[in-house]
């Protein structure tokens, strides 16, 4: 009978932990230092090996990790603790929207220069081999003698 | 006449260097505070912008206009403060009864950790906050820690980048503790 009971227990508890490990996020310390910054550092957590802010960064970012705290949890205690510096890439609100826009508008606007320059080139270079366009007029001999050569040759 | 698109490219490449060459210049910590002091000035402290460390309530420097105020910039991670910890409570015990305090600004750290470090090395002075180190660069804080002496008028007249001794107390503090002064 207690021996029943006792592995009835140990079943219970060995229940409990395994589902309390499934329901833990798979957060790693190297997932999220590569998303944070050190900030007396000003480098990325994952590149400040040796500063002892980092060190306590990462003992913290570990004990977040043991308390079962996702990635996104983690990195939210970090910006209550150190603010929105700590994010390796900040929030996409307010005028920290420009870090994202900026540079995709100097791509769009470089694509379209590029683009431009292109079709102008392009448009050019038909409009002078239909002879539509020739960029500078013969003098009066020249394109008599032109004439004559061209018929000559019956092309 | 320039072509519009080599001009807006030249346009471009100007703004940009000198955007590169503004943010290298601007990174660097002022040293307006020490220039003022090495001419004799007594320059006003500036307006800090802080909280309680413990509670999270808005604080200020002007909260303590009428003392001597030593402002120790600190973290629970910087070595040197470690170290600096027990002389300035031992100051900050003797400059108490006189109309001076020791207040510790805590920055760039762990709430927890900042906590921890005050239990344990017994502090009982004031501990304000600045979580993400803005407020002190008006101090052109750079390296921890740093004290800046505040006088009764809430000019600062003196500032040690690095730890404080005894000497530097007593040269520094001492004359402003004094009832004339």
């Amino acid at each position: 009978m207690t021996r029943a009971l006792v592995a009835l227990l140990l079943l219970v508890l060995l229940g409990t932990a395994t589902s309390a490990a499934a329901a833990c996020p798979k957060t790693s310390l190297a997932d999220v230092e590569d998303e944070v910054m050190c900030p007396v550092c000003g480098v990325p957590l994952g590149l400040a090996t040796e500063a002892p802010q980092a060190q306590r960064e990462r003992a913290f970012i570990q004990r977040e990790i043991e308390r079962c705290k996702s990635k996104t949890q983690i990195k939210a205690e970090l910006v209550a603790q150190f603010g929105d510096r700590v994010l390796a890439l900040p929030p996409d609100k307010g005028f920290n929207l420009a870090v994202y826009l900026v540079p995709a508008a100097i791509v769009l606007a470089g694509l379209a220069a590029v683009t431009t320059v292109a079709l102008r080139r392009r448009r050019e270079s038909r409009a002078t081999s239909n002879g539509a366009a020739p960029t500078t007029a013969l003098a009066g001999d020249d394109a008599a003698r032109l004439e004559a050569d061209l018929e000559r040759y019956d092309l | 006449m320039v072509s519009p698109l080599p001009l807006a490219v030249g346009v471009a490449v100007i703004a940009l260097v000198a955007l590169l060459i503004y943010g290298v210049n601007s990174s660097g910590p002022s040293r307006t505070l020490d220039s003022q002091l090495a001419r004799g000035e007594k320059p006003a402290a500036p307006k800090l912008q802080l909280t309680s460390l413990r509670d999270g309530q808005p604080k200020s420097l002007t909260d303590y206009r009428g003392k001597v105020v030593l402002l120790n910039v600190w973290a629970s991670w910087c070595g040197p403060c470690r170290t600096e910890s027990p002389l300035l409570e031992r100051w900050h015990r003797k400059m108490q009864p006189l109309g001076g305090t020791v207040l510790g600004i805590d920055t760039l750290d762990i709430k927890g950790d900042a906590l921890g470090f005050i239990a344990k090395h017994k502090l009982t002075y004031p501990q304000l906050n600045d979580r993400e180190g803005t407020s002190i660069k008006k101090l052109g804080t750079a390296q921890y820690p740093e004290s800046f002496l505040v006088d009764k008028q809430g000019r600062i007249t003196a500032l040690q980048r690095g730890p404080v001794d005894e000497t530097w107390m007593r040269q520094h503090v001492l004359p402003l503790l004094e009832p004339s002064s």
